[in-house]
C-alpha cells in the first residue's frame, strides 16, 4: 500500500479533492505527519489490498469514523437517511480485520425529533466491540444546549461532553465546539475546555500519536459560512511539540484535506446528504444532486494504525 | 399617483359622485400611515441563509412572525426568546412587549443573525 503512495504536495491534495467528488475512494497515509493518497475502487478493495505493516493485528488497529448521520432529514437529495446509515454500517460490518471501536463527528440527528438519538443508538449498538465514541453537532444540542444528549451520549465525558482516551500507544481526543460561537459564528472550543486539553496533553511524550476527533473543523475551511473554530489555533498550539497529529471532522459533508507541519486535517463525508463546496451558493445547507447519484457523495472513513512505524492509513469510501 | 388617480376615474360607474374617490383615497392613505407608525404585526423572512430585514423596529406591544422560506431548518434564538426547527413555510411569531434590542441568530446556522429594535 504504501509503496504507491509517494506522491505529495498540493496537486496531490487537488486531486484527492476532485477524487472525492467525483466519489471515488481514496487511501490516505499518514507517515511522520506527511499525508498521501491514492484513488480507490471501495472500502473493500482497500481491505482486501496487500498491506504493508497494517492491517490491525499484531501492534495495530483499525477505527471508522462516521459523520453527520442527520437521522429525521428527510428531503431531497436523500429521503431516507437511514437507509443510508444502514448501508454505510454493512460497509463497515464488511471490513477485515474489524474495526476495534468507531467515531461519530456529530449531527447524529437533523433536528433533534423524538426518537432520532434511539435509532442511532440501535442502529450502532454492536457494530464495533468497542463501541461508539461520539462528539456532537450543533443540529444535536440546539433546542436544549445539548441535555438530552449529554445524558444520552455523555457518559465517561467532561464538561460539555468532550474526553480523551488511549488506544494501543495512540492518544485520542473528543472535543465540543458547537455549544459556544463566536460572533460571526464561528464554532468555540471554550477557555475551560482548552484548559482542560493543555492539562491532558501535558504527560505525554512528544512522539505519542495523536488523533483530535470533532464535529466543526478546526482549520479555516470558510469562515462565512462558518466553517472553523474561532478559538482552534490555542488548542493546536498545545499539539505542536507532537509529530503526528491527525484531526478528523465533519460538519461540511465533504472530503478535504489540509497539512500544516506534522498536523494532518480531514473533513469526512456525511451518510446523509451532501453539502456544496466552500462558498457554492447561498449557504450550506443540502446539495440537491440527483437522488440516484447521491450515494456517490455519502460514505464513511477508515483509519488504520500501526504501532512502531506510526502510519495511520485513511481510508475514504463512498456508498455508490 | 397620477396613474392611480386616472384609473380610478375610468373605474367609475355612472352616478358615483366623483367626489366620493378623493375620500377614499384619504381614508385609506391615512390607514396606511397609521399602520407604518404603530404596525401591531410585523414579519421577518428567512431565505438564503438571512433573515429579512435584518434589522426590524417595531413599537412596544408588536408581535413579530418569522416565516421561513429555505429548503432547510432554521431557528430564531436569543436570549429572550427561542423557536423550535423551523422547517420550510413554517413560522414562529414573538410579542414583544417591553423596548429593548433584541439581537438573535438561527443555532443552526450562527452565521445567520437579526435584530428587533422594540420603542
Amino acid at each position: 500500500m504504501s509503496k504507491d503512495e509517494s506522491a505529495g504536495g498540493t496537486s496531490r491534495r487537488d486531486f484527492m479533492k476532485c477524487m472525492a467528488w467525483a466519489g471515488t475512494g481514496l487511501v490516505w497515509t499518514l507517515a511522520g505527519g506527511v499525508l498521501s493518497s491514492k484513488a480507490l475502487a471501495g472500502l473493500q478493495a482497500a481491505a482486501n489490498a496487500p498491506r504493508t505493516g497494517s492491517g490491525g493485528r499484531g501492534g495495530g488497529f483499525r477505527f471508522v469514523q462516521i459523520s453527520d448521520t442527520h437521522i429525521g432529514f428527510e428531503k431531497d437529495p436523500n429521503k431516507d437517511p437511514v437507509a443510508t446509515l444502514q448501508e454505510s454500517i454493512a460497509r463497515i460490518r464488511a471490513l477485515s480485520p474489524a474495526p476495534d471501536f468507531l467515531i461519530h463527528t456529530g449531527d447524529l440527528t437533523h433536528a433533534q425529533k423524538a426518537g432520532g438519538f434511539d435509532t442511532v443508538a440501535q442502529l450502532l449498538g454492536g457494530v464495533a466491540s468497542g463501541g461508539t465514541f461520539f462528539v456532537p453537532g450543533e443540529h444535536d444540542v440546539f433546542g436544549d444546549g445539548g441535555k438530552e444528549y449529554l445524558a444520552r451520549f455523555g457518559k465517561g465525558t467532561q464538561g460539555d461532553g468532550w474526553r480523551s482516551f488511549d488506544h494501543q500507544g495512540v492518544h485520542f481526543i473528543g472535543l465540543v465546539n458547537v455549544l459556544q460561537f463566536k460572533s460571526g459564528g464561528m464554532g468555540m472550543l471554550g477557555p475551560e475546555q482548552l484548559e482542560w486539553l493543555e492539562k491532558d496533553l501535558k504527560e505525554l511524550s512528544s512522539s505519542t500519536p495523536v488523533v483530535v476527533y470533532t464535529h466543526i473543523p478546526l482549520w479555516a475551511v470558510y469562515p462565512a459560512w462558518g466553517w472553523t473554530t474561532a478559538d482552534a489555533q490555542q488548542a493546536l498550539g498545545f499539539l505542536n511539540r507532537f509529530g503526528s497529529v491527525t484531526v478528523l471532522n465533519g460538519h461540511i459533508h465533504q472530503v478535504l484535506q489540509k497539512v500544516e507541519g506534522h498536523m494532518t486535517f480531514h473533513t469526512a463525508m456525511s451518510t446523509a446528504f451532501p453539502q456544496p463546496a466552500p462558498g457554492q451558493g447561498p449557504g450550506p445547507g443540502p446539495l440537491k444532486v440527483p437522488t440516484e447519484e447521491v450515494r456517490r457523495f455519502l460514505g464513511l472513513r477508515s483509519v488504520t494504525y500501526t504501532a512502531g512505524s506510526e502510519p495511520l492509513a485513511i481510508v475514504d469510501s463512498t456508498l455508490g | 399617483m397620477a396613474q392611480k388617480s386616472r384609473l380610478g376615474v375610468f373605474a367609475l360607474r355612472p352616478g358615483i359622485s366623483v367626489w366620493v374617490l378623493p375620500l377614499i383615497a384619504a381614508l385609506a392613505l391615512a390607514a396606511a400611515l397609521a399602520r407604518a407608525a404603530s404596525p401591531a404585526r410585523a414579519e421577518v423572512h428567512i431565505s438564503n441563509f438571512t433573515f429579512e430585514p435584518r434589522t426590524l423596529t417595531v413599537p412596544v406591544g408588536a408581535t413579530v412572525t418569522w416565516v421561513n422560506r429555505d429548503d432547510e431548518l432554521h431557528t430564531v434564538t436569543s436570549g429572550a426568546f427561542t423557536s423550535p426547527a423551523l422547517d420550510t413555510d413554517e413560522s414562529f411569531s414573538f410579542h414583544f412587549d417591553a423596548p429593548g434590542t433584541y439581537v438573535y441568530r438561527c443555532a443552526i446556522h450562527p452565521q445567520m443573525t437579526g435584530t428587533i429594535v422594540v420603542q
